[in-house]
């Protein structure tokens, strides 16, 4: 009997490898999710309270600190809130001069994380309350406020699995801020690693990374804030240098995230980093900066960061467009654009 | 015909635990590596069942774990895992019957065996994410949070699984 099911174990393993995932092993796992997608899903809606319950008491020191924070960012908002009307027609007028509308502008399904992998730490996966029936297809993007969360891997009916980006088969290309190429892994716990492609370019603590975008925007689409280097190695001469990345996202408290249904028009290139990555052409600059000087009120709209330093970035090289950009944009109705820039999440980098 | 209710019972328990481990201890995302309550689930029932039992009910809860979302592994690969986990803990079913301690002990073993072995098949079948530095650092983890969750799971399950069948004899 139990060499029986051994071999059956056998032989499913050995199918399912031969079918990559395709077949009659592809449609259970479909099938699974369909039927356990909303069982999940209910039980997820229920223990959540419980949930959040546990992960407070193990949180208890940290709360404190918390809400001060955020007692301080809603000062800071709540004065942004009454700049707003003036903030969106400087904004709105902006835009029409700049022509550059599409920046950062990712068409987002949001979904609610219900499930995370249950394979000893192995497999980082996690079940989104969202699936085929809201138009979800495999190899799409998945970000939240913070930036890149991972890609669609299957879908069902109404739920789907999401590849985190944290999971060892994770590999996603991005740009450092010199434009140089790179593709970054997951490593489950241990941070993530950085590895460059071209033996001549060189990345530093602090360096913030963005995704390369992949063909067709599939599965990665450009732009999405991935994380930021904490450590790089120093190569000899002709090595590829490599470093580790600590991930803007904080896997352990996964919630709300969003899946990207519709991809910028344009590259936004750095414009989603926190600390915002001056990468606007010239004649942007030239506007920009007569803007700016005549609108006092106009820098400290959507960045919590003290305005005097706004000023002094974009006096050097202006970047006034991007910060303000995916805060105030019309929102169609069904999808939500994203506000992944002013996201006040402190990034520990090494340098000041 | 007397095993039916019986049945029902452990496709239930093991769906159960299934549905709790996805929800409830995967996202709490404690240090090292997460509870298995569905490793728990089967070692409870192979402890009342024997090793027979204990093989088959291994070999279909984890042909559940590994179908059910998000799993993203080979399927077949828990059933194999888990089947050999229920036929071992089964062998100590007669020994186990009166003393926590031995039940305990084998808890333990079957959260030993299954990460292992899981592993193991890892290396086998080349899977990037597991490796033997990973499996190391995750095994204290495992043992430890199963045999914690167990005292808490295990009566209950085998209590339940014993009264079950009585109950159809009788009628």
């Amino acid at each position: 009997m139990l060499v029986l099911l051994l071999l059956t174990a056998f032989t499913l393993i050995t199918l399912d490898y031969r079918a990559q995932g395709g077949g009659v092993f592809g449609a259970a796992r479909r099938t699974a999710s369909s039927i356990f997608g909303p069982v999940e899903r209910l039980a997820a809606d229920v223990v959540r309270p419980v949930r959040h319950g546990i992960q407070a008491v193990g949180s208890i020191g940290s709360n404190h600190k918390k809400v001060n924070d955020l007692q301080r960012q809603i000062s800071a908002l709540q004065q942004q809130a009454r700049q707003q009307p003036f903030d969106a027609q400087r904004v709105k007028e902006l835009d029409q001069l700049l022509h550059v509308s599409a920046v950062g502008q990712y068409k987002l399904l949001p979904a609610q994380v219900i499930a995370v992998s249950a394979t000893d730490g192995f497999e980082w996966t996690a079940t989104i309350d969202a699936g085929a029936k809201d138009g979800l297809k495999p190899n799409m993007t998945v970000l939240n406020g913070d930036g890149l969360v991972g890609r669609m891997k299957t879908v069902g009916s109404s739920t789907s699995t999401v590849l985190l980006a944290i999971d060892p088969q994770f590999n996603v290309g991005v740009r450092l801020p010199s434009g140089q190429m790179g593709v970054v892994s997951g490593h489950g716990r241990a941070p993530m690693t950085l590895l460059l492609l071209d033996p001549v370019a060189r990345v530093k603590a602090g360096d913030g990374l963005v995704t390369q975008g992949s063909q067709n925007q599939t599965p990665f689409v450009w732009g999405v804030p991935v994380g930021s280097v904490t450590s790089a190695t120093v190569p000899l001469s002709g090595d590829v240098q490599s470093g580790s990345v600590k991930p803007y996202v904080d896997f352990s408290s996964l919630d709300l995230v969003g899946v990207v249904v519709e991809p910028p028009r344009t590259d936004p290139r750095g414009a989603l980093l926190q600390p915002p990555v001056p990468t606007v052409t010239a004649t942007a600059t030239a506007t920009a900066t007569a803007t700016v000087t005549v609108a006092p009120t106009f820098s400290a709209s959507s960045s919590v960061s003290p305005s005097g330093t706004a000023r002094t970035s974009s006096s050097r090289t202006p970047t006034a467009k991007p910060t303000v950009k995916p805060t105030v944009s019309p929102t169609p109705k069904p999808t939500i654009t994203p506000s992944t820039s002013p996201s006040p999440t402190p990034t520990t980098s090494g340098s000041p | 015909m007397a095993e039916i209710p019986r049945a029902v019972l452990i496709v239930v328990l093991v769906l159960m635990a299934c549905v709790v481990d996805a929800v409830v201890f995967d996202p709490l995302n404690l240090p090292g590596a997460p509870p298995n309550l569905l490793l728990l689930v089967v070692a409870a029932l192979a402890l009342v069942l024997g090793p027979v039992g204990g093989a088959v009910t291994g070999f279909f809860a984890g042909l559940a774990a590994d179908v059910l979302p998000p799993a993203d592994h080979l399927i077949g690969r828990y059933a194999l895992v888990f089947c050999l986990a229920g036929y071992l803990v089964g062998l100590l079913h007669y020994e186990a019957r009166d003393s926590v301690v031995l039940a305990l002990v084998a808890v333990a073993a079957a959260a030993a065996v299954a990460t292992l072995l899981y592993g193991a098949l890892g290396g086998v079948l080349s899977d990037g994410r597991v490796g033997a530095q990973t499996v190391v650092r995750s095994l204290p983890f495992s043992i430890a949070y199963d045999v914690l969750l167990a005292p808490f799971v295990v009566p209950w399950v085998m209590s339940l699984a014993r009264r079950a069948e009585p109950k159809v004899t009788r009628k």
